[in-house]
């Protein structure tokens, strides 16, 4: 059995930032693996630890730069990775959901997995769709929102839990082949070991073109293009107390008494 | 041309959404010059019409398809009446069921996709605005096409609340089941334990900030100097750090105390969308940026583990060494 794992180097801003044009100046980011696709990963992993033959595949769109978030899930037990860049994608102003699920279903279909776990949104761009727009495109089947997975693999069926709003769940099977969009809190993603640091190094990372991927430039064409980005004027009017950590604190202890959360 | 949104229902109910998405609609219709028409599939879709008819809304599409919410239902419901009306804009609500078939039909009807508007300008091209980078930033869109799909936040738009006079037209689909590979079985209450956090006066609510299990000791210690209750954010639940009753937030509790102090918590919408009722709303942070004080009635931009040993000897209490 095959899993892909979508994985996305993504983009954190420090607490001063810059914009730069059309989007956050280089030197106010910091990069890290995708939150929710630290859970895929781990779920991907936790099955080829419990079935027999399961190969663990990441996909990433990303530059060179994303290669040590990809060697961070080969460390956690991926078992090789493909990374997909080359010079249009690099020129593209941003790449919208189905230019994304383009290029990452054009990997499937080489790939031939049995299943693609995917975050379910990435911490920067928060789209929240490239899962679903992948298993259109495949034919997959598919489910969003996923916080627990039990899979059957005889019966070509996945029992997931989707968590909706307000503290409940929807209880629904899903056939496979099918993209499951993975929550946090699935489950506990491990650290990556010494160990699996070293072996990292060692196992398969591809680099393709969208060439070699069976696309042309065209895919990163959209509709859809990027006309301003702005810190939002703060809505609020919060009193900010300033000072020391004991004068702010005095301040708020004041507040707190005259509220009458607390007496004296 | 129109504008076509899809309204949200579950376990018998219409979700606010619903009547959000009436007023994000009527909106862009205006701005279009067109229509807004709505269809609500499955359950009591005869009951949901009648309320969903208020002001602005033209035309219903009650689509008596399967009791509660199926993507693949939704899928080929929405197509079929995409490809009768021909619509400018397809809305969505960008819930997490809106998550699960969104994205699929825009992809399958070939639409430029933009998720999770917080606001729209119609015309040509329309232009969206969203939120980028945990809400630090806002960016906007330009979607230069005859049509297009959009998913809208929740709470952006107030609900619509007069009652109208739209027709109401009942859409038959011809759903293909054997096409669909996803069987909903039921639904699940998470939840219960120790406390009830909705019923709390007073919330000490603790976020990322707090970096390790081990300073939560700080943060209890807190809680029980000022008499409140302990809850907290996602991040920290998903540790197992706090059990999931303490979770604020759209998947966690929604709660309304008098007092709400958000600690080291940077005030994502999902977490806003729990605690936004809050009569004052307290937040400590390091980042002036944050969200959270957008919402926040008062602020002390510093470090937590600064500030809380201090208020907890304020009151008199100890505070733990962390
Ligand atoms: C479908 C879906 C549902 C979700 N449901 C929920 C939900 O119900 N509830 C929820 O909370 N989240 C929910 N989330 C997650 C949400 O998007 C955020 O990831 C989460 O709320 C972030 O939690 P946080 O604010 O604690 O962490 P972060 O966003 O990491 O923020 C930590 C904050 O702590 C500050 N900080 C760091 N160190 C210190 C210090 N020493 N002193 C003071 N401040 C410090 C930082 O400046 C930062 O602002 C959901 C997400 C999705 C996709």
């Amino acid at each position: 059995m095959k899993i892909l794992v979508t994985v996305k180097e993504v983009a954190e801003v420090e607490d001063e930032f810059e914009i730069s044009g059309l989007d956050i100046a280089d030197s106010s980011l910091e990069y890290d693996l995708n939150e929710w696709d630290d859970y895929a990963v781990e779920e991907a992993v936790q099955i080829s630890e419990e079935h027999d033959d399961v190969e663990v595949v990441t996909v990433t769109i990303g530059p060179e730069r994303a290669e040590e978030t990809v060697r961070m899930a080969l460390a956690k037990g991926a078992d090789r990775a493909i990374r997909v860049w080359d010079d249009s994608i690099e020129d593209a102003q941003f790449l919208d959901v189905d230019t994304k699920a383009e290029i990452i279903a054009a990997v499937a279909e080489e790939e031939d997995p049995d299943f693609i776990l995917s975050g379910v949104q990435a911490g920067d761009d928060a789209n929240g769709a490239t899962g679903v727009a992948v298993a259109e495109r495949l034919d997959f089947e598919w489910g969003a929102v996923v916080n627990a997975l039990d899979l059957d693999v005889d019966e070509g069926v996945a029992s997931v839990h989707r968590e909706l709003e307000g503290g409940v769940e929807e209880l629904t099977d899903i056939e496979i082949p099918a993209v499951l969009t993975i929550q946090t809190g699935i489950n506990e993603p491990r650290y990556a070991s010494l160990r699996g640091i070293r072996q990292a190094q060692r196992k398969p990372l591809d680099v393709q073109t969208l060439d070699d991927v069976g696309l042309d430039a065209s895919v990163v064409d959209s509709e859809i293009e990027r006309t301003d980005m702005y810190e939002p004027e703060s809505e609020g009017d919060a009193t900010l107390w300033e000072g020391s950590a004991e004068d702010t604190a005095n301040e708020l202890a004041d507040f707190l008494r005259d509220k009458g959360v607390v007496e004296g | 041309m129109s504008v076509l949104a899809v309204t949200e229902h579950r376990r018998g109910e219409l979700r606010d959404i619903s009547f959000e998405i009436i007023t994000a609609g009527r909106e862009l219709a205006d701005e279009l010059g067109e229509d807004l028409n709505l269809v609500v599939i499955g359950g009591d879709v005869d009951g949901f019409a009648e309320d969903l008819n208020r002001d602005g809304v033209d035309t219903i599409y009650t689509v008596n398809e399967g009791e509660e919410f199926n993507h693949g239902i939704y899928k080929q419901a929405i197509e079929q009446l995409h490809a009768e009306l021909d619509p400018t804009a397809l809305l969505t609500p960008n819930s997490v069921n809106g998550l699960d078939y969104t994205p699929a039909v825009a992809e399958s009807l070939d639409l430029p996709l933009v998720t999770d508007a917080v606001a729209l300008e119609g015309g040509q091209p329309v232009e969206v605005t969203r939120e980028q980078y945990g809400g630090k930033v806002e960016t906007t869109y330009d979607v230069d096409a005859d049509q297009y799909a959009i998913s809208i936040r929740s709470a952006e738009w107030p609900t619509a609340e007069d009652a109208g006079d739209a027709a109401i037209e009942s859409f038959e689909a011809d759903i293909d089941h054997d096409a669909i590979g996803a069987t909903v079985n039921g639904f699940e209450e998470v939840g219960g334990g120790d406390v009830d956090i909705t019923e709390a006066d007073v919330l000490v609510s603790i976020g990322r900030g707090i970096e390790e299990e081990e300073n939560l000791p700080l943060v209890e210690s807190l809680a029980d100097t000022l008499g409140a209750t302990l809850s907290s954010s996602r991040p920290i639940v998903d540790n197992g750090w706090l059990p999931k009753n303490r979770q604020v937030g759209q998947s966690g509790k929604v709660v309304e105390p008098d007092v709400y102090i958000a600690i080291g918590i940077s005030g994502a919408v999902q977490h806003v969308a729990g605690m936004k009722g809050a009569d004052t709303i307290i937040a400590i942070n390091t980042d002036p940026n944050a969200p959270i004080y957008d919402i926040a009635d008062y602020g002390i931009v510093d470090d937590l583990f600064d500030v809380v040993p201090q208020l907890i000897e304020e009151f008199g209490g100890e505070a733990p060494d962390v």
